[in-house]
């Protein structure tokens, strides 16, 4: 039987994003990218790209310096 | 689905620390809280936090926390141990703290072989104050107090402070890192868990010097703060274990 391939998903807290770009540098896939909008604190918070999949490297968790981002699997 | 990086238990959720964005600060302190977890020390911790931006450090970490007078944090964590020397005692501290004001306070607790963990933030400035020249700010660094650039012939040179008590007897675990990369982030997470497992082991002292960005004061954006730390601060300071007496007692 084929192994089913993991699934992963990266969540944004918005709200506590303060929009550093660090995760989008750094994630290679390029899953994620800087919104136009802002947030409540006047960021342009980070967002996942439609389309675009996560394979759950956790680098953009690693180098996020405020705790905003969960990856989840399944 | 299933979340893969829980909250570490020893940080404050939900609150939204005052550091600027992409300041190296916030990734120190995650990596503390997750080795204080990992490592289960949260529950017998004293933190010591510094004056400098991270003098609120005691509304994130989710552990006991005592406020230091600016550079005085290796005294009162000298303290600490010798009158708790069953509880791990961590002293964080910036540059302008630490190798300023500071100086005699370390040298004498790090020649003394006091047997805790300072982590050291060299973020070649006076954050919290506005940006001044710091005794770590490079030949020809900008700052608010060196308007035109640190000139040797007036303001002396970048202060090697870890190399300087890595000399030192009682220190048996110093090395220097930065969390410019996740590379770098991650042999960041080893040293601070080979200088608490040092502390834990009873060795002596043990200080990790993590280069740490300051885009704020350094008037770069977030990417190129990372490239600087790796092409400029770094080559100041190079990276790698100054000493490692693990073993020799
Ligand atoms: C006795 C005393 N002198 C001066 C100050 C002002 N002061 C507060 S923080 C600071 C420098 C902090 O710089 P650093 O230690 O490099 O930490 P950073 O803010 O860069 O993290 C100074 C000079 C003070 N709080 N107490
Ligand atoms: S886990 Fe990896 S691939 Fe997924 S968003 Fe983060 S950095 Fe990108
Ligand atoms: S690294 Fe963190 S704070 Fe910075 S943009 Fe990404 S999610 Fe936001
Ligand atoms: S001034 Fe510099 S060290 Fe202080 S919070 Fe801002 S970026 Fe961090």
């Amino acid at each position: 039987m084929a192994k089913k391939k993991k699934k992963y998903q990266v969540i944004v807290n918005q709200e506590a994003c303060k929009g550093c770009n660090l995760c989008v540098e750094f994630c290679k896939p390029e899953v994620l990218r800087t919104s136009e909008n802002l947030n409540k604190m006047g960021y342009n918070y980070a967002e996942p790209v439609a389309g675009k999949d996560c394979n759950g490297c956790m680098i953009c968790t690693l180098v996020c310096p405020d705790l905003v981002l969960e990856v989840y699997y399944e | 689905m299933k979340l893969k990086n829980e909250w570490p238990k020893y940080y404050k959720k939900d609150v939204v620390t005052h550091y600027c964005p992409g300041c190296g600060h916030g990734i120190v302190h995650r990596i503390v809280a997750e080795l204080l977890e990992e490592m289960d020390l949260g529950k017998r911790t004293i933190g010591v936090n510094p004056a400098g931006c991270a003098v609120l450090a005691y509304n994130y970490f989710d552990i006991d926390m005592i406020e230091a007078a600016h550079g005085r944090g290796t005294a009162i964590a000298t303290g600490i141990k010798r009158a708790r020397p069953d509880l791990f005692v961590l002293s964080y501290q910036g540059d302008g703290d630490l190798s300023a004001i500071g100086t005699a306070e370390t040298i004498h607790s790090a020649n003394r072989g006091e047997k805790f963990t300072v982590i050291f933030i060299n973020n070649a400035v006076y954050g919290m104050t506005g940006g001044q020249m710091a005794p770590t700010s490079l030949i020809d660094q900008r700052t608010t107090t060196s308007p035109l650039g640190r000139e040797p012939g007036v303001d002396g040179y970048p202060l090697h402070i870890t190399d300087i008590v890595s000399e030192f007897k009682g220190v048996a675990y110093a090395e220097r890192v930065s969390v410019s990369s996740p590379k770098n982030i991650r042999r960041t997470k080893k040293a601070i868990e080979i200088a608490f497992q040092t502390q834990v082991d009873d060795l002596g002292y043990s200080i990790i010097e993590v280069l740490s960005a300051c885009p704020t004061n350094w008037k770069m954006d977030t990417i190129e703060s990372c490239k600087w730390i790796d092409n400029v601060l770094s080559e100041e300071f190079p990276l790698g274990v100054l000493t490692d007496k693990r073993g020799q007692k």
